[in-house]
C-alpha cells in the first residue's frame, strides 16, 4: 500500500524502467514492462529532476530538492508546482514507474 | 518509406512478438502454439533476426518480445537481445524459465535485456507438473526468477490459470510478492492451439471464476505501487469482446521462427490466409499491404451486427481466431458478443466443458 509521496522521500526509475525519447513518433515517454508512458514536456522533466544524478558521493535527490529546482527552472511559486509533482509522482508510482 | 493510399491513417506498429523456435522442453497443455510446429531446419538464422529488429524499430517499434517455444532455446538469445537494444528496442523475454541459470541471466542483461517474464502453471509443484508435463520445473522457475531480480531486471509472474489452479489466485498473488515481481499476468487460458485441444480438461466452472474475479479485486488496493496487476476477464464466461491485439494489424506483428508475418499468434489456424515472409519482403511493406494484414484491418470487413455497432473502432469485431474456433468461420463477429448470433454457444460449451468431470490432458508435443 503507498501512502502519499513526501518531499522527504527519494524516488527512482523502477526495475525495467527506462526514459527514452521514441525515434519515430518524436515524443519522450517511460518504457516498462509492457507498459508505455507519454510524457508531455512537464512530465518529462518532473522525471528528469527526480531522477537527477548529483555530484558523486552525494546522496540521490529527494523529491523535495527536485521540486525547488523545478521552481526555479520553470520561475514558478514553489507551493505552486509542489502539490502537483506530488501527485504526479504518486500516480508514476502506483502504475510501477517509479519506485521510492 | 511512403506507400501509395493503403497506408493513409495507418500508425506504425508498437510491438513485435519474435517467435525465435517452436523447440521447447516443455509440454504445456495450453499451448497457444500451432499443432503443426516449424521444426528447427526452418528457423531464421542470426543474421535474418537482426535485420527484422531492424527493420521492426525504423517501422516505429517500441518494444520486443522474445518468446517461442522457448526462446533461451536459441544459443544466439544473447546477440539478438544486443542487437536490439542497440537498435533502440525495449527488450523482454518471455520464458519458461528451465533453461535458464544465473550465470545466463547476467549475461542476458548485460546484452540489454531489461524485463523477464516467467510463465508458472500452478504454485504447487506436482499440480504445475501435471500441466507442463516436466517434472522439477517448478523448483527451477522458482530459483531462476528469484536470481532475475538479484540481477537487477524486472520480473513478470504468469500466472496461466484455469480449471485445476484457479482456486489458487491468492497464492499465485503472494507468490509474486514473495519473489519480489514488480508485476503479475493473470492469465486465463486462451483456448487455440492445443488449448483448444484440451478445452474439456481446461475450462473452469463459471462459480470458480466468479470467486477468481472477487479475489483479485479485493487483493487490489493493498497491492497498489507494489505489484502491477495485469488481469483480464475470461472470454467464455465474458459479454463483450477484447479488441484481440489492440484491433487486428494495427499495433502489434507477429514473427514465426520460419519468418512469418503474423497479425496475431494464431492467425495461421484461419484457413485461406496468405502470410508474407521476412526473407521475401520489407516489413514496413509487410505492415502496410501484406493481404494477412489487410484482411482484417480497420472496420470494412465487418458482417452485422459489428458493422452498424457503436463499439467497432473499440474492440474491433474481437478476436478472429475465436470466431473462427467457435462458429467455423473467421469473418464474423466474435461470438463472445452477447449480439452475436452465436453467442448462445458460449454458454452451451461453457456449461458442456466447464464441468468438474476429468477429462484427460493431451500434452503438446514436439519432435525434433
Ligand atoms: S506454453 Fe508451455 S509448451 Fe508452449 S511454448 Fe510455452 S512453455 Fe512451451
Ligand atoms: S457487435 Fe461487433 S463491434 Fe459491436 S460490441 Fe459486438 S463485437 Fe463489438
Amino acid at each position: 500500500m503507498t501512502d502519499g509521496v513526501t518531499e522527504e522521500d527519494r524516488v527512482r526509475l523502477a526495475p525495467g524502467v527506462m526514459l527514452r525519447q521514441d525515434r519515430v513518433r518524436g515524443h519522450w515517454q517511460l518504457l516498462g514492462p509492457e507498459r508505455v508512458l507519454i510524457l508531455d514536456e512537464v512530465a518529462l522533466e518532473v522525471v528528469r529532476a527526480v531522477t537527477a544524478q548529483p555530484q558523486t558521493d552525494q546522496p540521490p535527490v529527494t523529491v523535495g530538492m527536485a521540486i525547488g529546482a523545478l521552481a526555479a527552472q520553470f520561475d514558478a511559486p514553489r507551493d505552486e508546482i509542489a502539490a502537483d509533482v506530488l501527485e504526479l509522482l504518486g500516480d508514476m508510482i502506483a502504475k510501477g514507474f517509479l519506485t521510492r | 518509406m511512403t506507400f501509395c493510399g493503403a497506408t493513409i491513417g495507418l500508425e506504425p506498429p508498437l510491438a513485435l512478438l519474435a517467435e525465435l523456435t517452436h523447440r521447447c522442453p516443455l509440454r504445456c497443455a495450453y499451448c497457444s502454439n500451432p499443432l503443426a510446429l516449424d521444426p528447427a531446419s526452418r528457423e531464421l538464422d542470426t543474421a535474418a533476426w537482426c535485420r527484422v529488429l531492424d527493420e521492426a524499430a525504423d517501422l516505429g517499434i517500441i518494444q520486443v518480445h522474445f518468446s517461442g517455444g522457448e526462446p533461451t532455446a536459441r544459443k544466439d538469445l544473447e546477440a539478438l537481445i544486443a542487437h536490439a537494444t542497440a537498435a533502440g528496442l525495449y527488450a523482454n523475454l518471455i520464458t519458461s524459465a528451465v533453461l535458464l541459470d544465473r550465470a545466463r541471466l547476467e549475461r542476458l542483461r548485460n546484452a540489454g535485456l531489461q524485463h523477464v517474464q516467467i510463465g508458472f502453471q500452478d504454485t504447487q509443484p506436482a499440480k504445475a507438473e501435471l500441466i507442463s508435463g516436466f517434472p522439477g520445473g517448478q523448483a527451477k522457475k522458482l530459483e531462476v526468477a528469484r536470481a532475475v531480480t538479484d540481477v537487477g531486471m524486472a520480473l513478470t509472474v504468469n500466472a496461466i490459470v484455469q480449471r485445476h489452479n484457479i482456486d489458487r489466485v491468492d497464492d499465485f498473488i503472494d507468490m509474486a510478492l514473495e519473489l519480489k515481481a514488480g508485476r503479475i499476468e493473470i492469465a486465463n487460458v486462451q483456448y487455440y492451439g492445443w488449448a483448444l485441444k484440451n478445452r474439456a480438461a481446461l475450462m473452469p466452472t463459471r462459480e470458480q471464476l466468479v470467486h477468481m474475479d472477487e479475489r483479485v479485486r479485493a487483493r487490489l488496493p493493498e497491492l497498489k505501487g507494489q505489484l502491477v496487476v495485469d488481469y483480464v476477464v475470461p472470454d467464455y464466461y465474458a459479454k463483450r469482446p477484447k479488441a484481440c491485439m489492440g484491433g487486428w494489424g494495427r499495433k502489434f506483428l507477429n514473427v514465426t521462427p520460419s519468418g512469418s508475418v503474423l497479425p496475431c499468434h494464431a492467425a495461421e489456424t484461419i484457413p485461406g490466409m496468405t502470410f508474407d515472409r521476412v526473407t521475401e519482403r520489407p516489413l514496413a511493406d509487410i505492415w502496410a499491404n501484406s493481404a494477412a494484414f489487410q484482411r482484417y484491418r480497420g472496420t470494412d470487413w465487418m458482417p452485422q451486427p459489428c458493422r452498424s455497432c457503436d463499439q467497432k473502432e473499440i474492440d474491433w469485431g474481437g478476436c478472429r481466431c475465436q470466431a473462427l474456433a467457435l462458429t467455423g468461420n473467421a469473418d464474423n463477429t466474435d461470438p463472445v458478443c452477447d449480439l452475436s448470433e452465436h453467442h448462445g454457444l458460449l454458454a452451451e460449451i461453457a456449461a458442456e466443458d466447464g464441468g468438474t468431470a476429468e477429462a484427460p490432458i493431451t500434452y503438446r508435443s514436439f519432435s525434433l
